[in-house]
């Protein structure tokens, strides 16, 4: 389906993505981890992730990794997500539906404080 | 689970975690012969026919790699309370297939649900995996239509640029969304 004209558009995002890094100062890699196990998805971990994508295309914001991963043993509190900035520890979220996350996005991915309430203490 | 699409999602993160290379995921709507079939295909550890047919027990479980869960016999449940069926085929060192036909018109089969999102969400998430996701409609009087997505392109026009960056991300939700979209078969009267 990707044809010519939207490879080229691609160009184009790409170019204006890179353009927009190099005037931002590498502020450590952030990382956002949603589990993604069986018992994710049931509870909604579909959403969570989603909520995530679109906080970082309507916000407009660079260098965050999204990725899933399994189960980590916890199933009674997902959906959970996770929130890496450079070297800090792990923080690690419990029963995060959309609105939490977009919560965490904001509080805790894009000012730096972990939104206390729905910290898992592991 | 709601949706087919998330049952989609949930036996695809066994592919990543046998660790694959290739996944592709196929959905195939087909009004003419009353099926709705999705297949997911990868190059994984895959499994000794012994292990491929112990998954389908709910009961199995390989806990410390959390290989497979209760998805597979969840998603089998699903098709066969449609009258439809379920296959595995898989084999060690070579790849796992998995086939789900349901009835497309049975009053039990769950919604398809939201593929758009499942392929977006699994196509950024793991970007290290070659992705193919495809989603075949076939109307009534057999006229068919499909959207294919092949994330080579892709990756190689981004380079190292990553897929969860803003311009990026509405790049991809875009093209997703208008190439489903456009698959809508139009009613017939």
């Amino acid at each position: 389906m990707p044809a010519i004209k939207s490879l080229e558009e691609l160009k184009r995002v790409r170019e204006e993505a890179l353009a927009k890094k190099q005037l931002k100062a590498a502020p450590g890699q952030i990382q956002v981890i949603v589990a993604m196990g069986t018992c994710g998805i049931a509870a909604g971990a579909r959403g969570t992730m989603k909520s995530v994508l679109n906080y970082i295309e309507a916000q407009n914001l660079s260098g965050v990794t999204v990725t899933q991963t399994g189960c980590i043993g916890k199933c009674e509190q997902e959906p959970i997500m996770q929130v890496i900035i450079g070297d800090s520890a792990k923080v690690t979220y419990g029963k995060v539906n959309a609105e939490v996350a977009a919560q965490i996005m904001k509080q805790h991915v894009q000012n730096g404080t972990p939104v206390k309430d729905y910290v898992l203490p592991l | 689970m709601r949706e087919i699409a998330l049952h989609l999602m949930d036996i695809a993160e066994n592919s990543v975690a046998a660790e694959s290379r290739n996944i592709r995921m196929d959905v195939l709507e087909d009004l003419q012969s009353d099926l709705l079939k999705v297949t997911l295909e990868d190059d994984g550890r895959g499994m000794s026919a012994e292990t491929a047919q112990r998954v389908l027990d709910p009961f199995y479980t390989t806990r410390t790699t959390r290989k497979v869960g209760l998805g597979i016999p969840l998603l089998k449940l699903a098709t066969e309370q449609t009258g439809g069926g379920f296959s595995l085929e898989s084999e060690s060192g070579k790849g796992t297939k998995v086939e789900a036909r349901f009835s497309h018109s049975h009053i039990d089969r769950m919604p398809l649900g939201d593929v758009g999102t499942t392929f977006l969400t699994l196509l950024v998430s793991y970007p290290q995996i070659h992705w193919v996701f495809t989603y075949q409609v076939k109307d009534r009087h057999g006229a068919w239509n499909e959207f294919i997505l092949d994330d080579d392109e892709i990756k190689s026009v981004l380079g190292d640029t990553s897929l969860t960056e803003p311009e990026v991300l509405r790049f991809l939700r875009g093209m997703i969304e208008e190439g489903i979209e456009s698959l809508v078969p139009q009613p017939v009267l």
